[in-house]
């Protein structure tokens, strides 16, 4: 463009052609475009997320602050109901994450086949996706009941002994309400890996394919490596949900019993409504030093591998 | 070979559909059969088809349990996801166009805030405390707005790897043609997202009209609940309604199983994104 014009006009465009190029981007893209959209989230997200750091060492009536050093955070170490959330956190996030992983591709490997009602399949393992939290913690609270849900019923015809507390055993408690959550969301990651499997060219397996390999070769050697974007979105994207999680346990455990099922998000809303401002936000910060401290890491270390391969 | 492989695609097709009906639908079809139920009936919490089927009266009982919660309810979950949807749409793509045409120097920083968005739980407190010096506490436009903050890195982030993909010959071609930067956007550009659009309405529509958990802390209160509150209304320690409980779970499940059937490209297209690089 710059070219074209300094012929036209040469010893003005010569000097003038930088600053008018500038000029121009500034006129066609004008940095005010971020302003509406930035606003609101410097706003309502940045400026609460870096006040957090100052109020989660105080004592905070919304009105009043006092600081009083790491005293919230003292408590929340020592305090067997807090702690124990950090450690029903990492389980239930790891745990909700690596099976969406697992059951997600070997769901889609499944639904990738020639196989029939293929589009029903993929729709109804997507359905749970689509329902709200509340509801399916409310549906699952019945269903899981110990005396007369239908579970156990189904249990005690089939073994003639009683079915265990799903969520109201402290012992199982936190792993039952991780069962829903990857009940709910396991959709989601087979969809994910359906497209990974869908962009691997076709080359691959019609070579494959002449080379006679076998499907478990096929799986290993080429799905299992080239998908490799779509595990590390779904690793990515449901740790952060598992380790955010709030909507189903408050739903169906309200983290009880006892603390048994408490999430650090859990407590985060508990002190809150005890009006315990501080040691609420202290809780927040704790979950985003958590979440923070294992997202970042390993989001490099998979786009590494990534770029590798 | 070839029969063999027909036989397999039945035979997975066949598992795959017992086991999925079982794990999947069940507990749908069990929504479906305590919402017809009557009360006595329904509290018996059993897998089976209700002797008296009253759907209707149950949905029509569901709404007009204290004084039309559920109709408010309704109303005010539309306004909020229409309102917040509607500028998420806006702000993001202002900000995907800006973001992928003008190489500033603030793009890194921007890069960073969308990425922290993703990833950083919100302070709740801290968050009620700034709305309330901005007035905004427990009011409808306040949630809006905080829908939209905790909305925005998704979308900007599903919206500019689309925007890159259409030509920049277009914006010169407009702007030699007189356009100024807001003819050009929402003129040339607007329209031309159109597919991602649809793709952003749809997936965030989802999360908003769902969400329990932002309704909860920051519009807190009776004459604002949302739908997701509503299914509160039916469960007390003492005689929960079952029927009218999963007719509630039931009436506000149907709008985006609809949603899904007519956009189940979109919903695809928008969920996946992130999943398939280069």
């Amino acid at each position: 463009m710059t070219s074209v014009q300094s012929r036209a006009g040469e010893e003005l465009t010569l000097t003038r052609a930088p600053r008018a190029s500038a000029q121009h981007v500034d006129k066609t893209y004008p940095l005010w475009f971020h302003l509406p959209g930035g606003i609101v989230y410097i706003v309502l997200f940045i400026v609460p997320t870096l006040f957090s750091f100052y109020f989660a060492f105080t004592r905070w009536t919304l009105f009043k602050s006092t600081f009083i050093g790491f005293e919230n955070f003292v408590l929340f170490f020592n305090e067997p109901g807090l702690i124990g959330s950090l450690k029903n956190t990492l389980i239930y996030g790891f745990l909700t994450s690596g099976a969406k992983v697992a059951l997600g591709m070997v769901l889609a490997v499944v639904l990738s086949m020639p196989i029939i009602a293929r589009g029903y399949l993929r729709s109804v393992t997507f359905f749970p996706v689509l329902v709200s939290a509340v509801g399916v913690g409310l549906t699952f609270q019945v269903l899981l009941d110990p005396y007369n849900g239908v579970v156990n019923k189904l249990i005690t015809s089939v073994t003639g002994s009683d079915g265990p507390g799903w969520l109201t055993d402290p012992n199982i408690a936190l792993l039952s309400v991780a069962g829903i959550d990857i009940w709910k969301g396991v959709g989601l990651a087979t969809l994910i890996y359906i497209a990974g499997i869908a962009a691997i060219p076709n080359e691959y397996f019609e070579a494959a394919r002449v080379d006679g390999a076998s499907s478990w070769q096929m799986f290993r050697h080429i799905i299992l490596p080239l998908s490799f974007p779509a595990t590390s979105t779904v690793i990515i994207l449901s740790l952060i949900g598992g380790l955010r999680s709030f909507d189903l346990i408050w739903t169906t455990t309200q983290g009880g019993p006892g603390f048994a099922s408490d999430v650090i998000a859990s407590v985060v809303y508990k002190q809150y409504q005890a009006g315990f401002y501080g040691l609420s936000t202290a809780g927040n910060v704790i979950l985003f030093v958590v979440v923070a401290a294992i997202i970042y890491p390993l989001s490099r270390w998979l786009n590494s591998k990534e770029t590798v391969l | 070979m070839n029969a063999i492989r027909k036989r397999t695609a039945w035979l997975v097709g066949l598992l795959g559909i017992l086991v999925t009906t079982l794990l999947f639908l069940t507990p749908f079809a069990f929504i479906f059969t305590q919402a017809a139920k009557d009360k006595n009936e329904a509290s018996l919490l059993q897998f089976s088809w209700p002797t008296h089927f009253q759907l209707w009266d149950n949905i029509v009982a569901v709404f007009q349990a204290r004084d039309y919660m559920l109709v408010i309810a309704f109303i005010n979950s539309t306004i909020l996801t229409v309102a917040s949807v509607a500028l998420l749409v806006i702000l993001g793509s202002l900000i995907a166009f800006t973001l992928d045409r003008r190489k500033s120097k603030l793009n890194p920083l921007i890069n960073t805030f969308v990425l922290a968005g993703l990833i950083i739980p919100p302070a709740v407190v801290p968050t009620i405390w700034v709305m309330q010096s901005l007035g905004i506490f427990k009011t409808m436009i306040g949630l809006i707005l905080i829908e939209v903050a905790f909305g925005l890195s998704f979308t900007v982030l599903t919206m500019r790897a689309f925007v890159a993909t259409i030509p920049k010959e277009l914006d010169e071609a407009a702007i030699v043609d007189g356009a100024g930067p807001l003819t050009l956007f929402f003129r040339v550009i607007f329209p031309l997202l159109r597919s991602v659009i649809v793709t952003i309405i749809v997936v965030q529509s989802i999360f908003i009209f769902n969400d329990f958990q932002n309704p909860l802390y920051f519009l807190p209160g009776n004459a604002n609940a949302t739908v997701q509150l509503t299914l509160f209304n039916f469960q007390s320690q003492y005689a929960t309604s079952y029927n009218l409980l999963f007719a509630n779970i039931l009436v506000i499940t149907i709008p985006m199983l609809v949603l899904y059937i007519f956009f189940q490209r979109q919903i695809v297209a928008g969920m996946t994104s992130g999943a398939v690089k280069g």
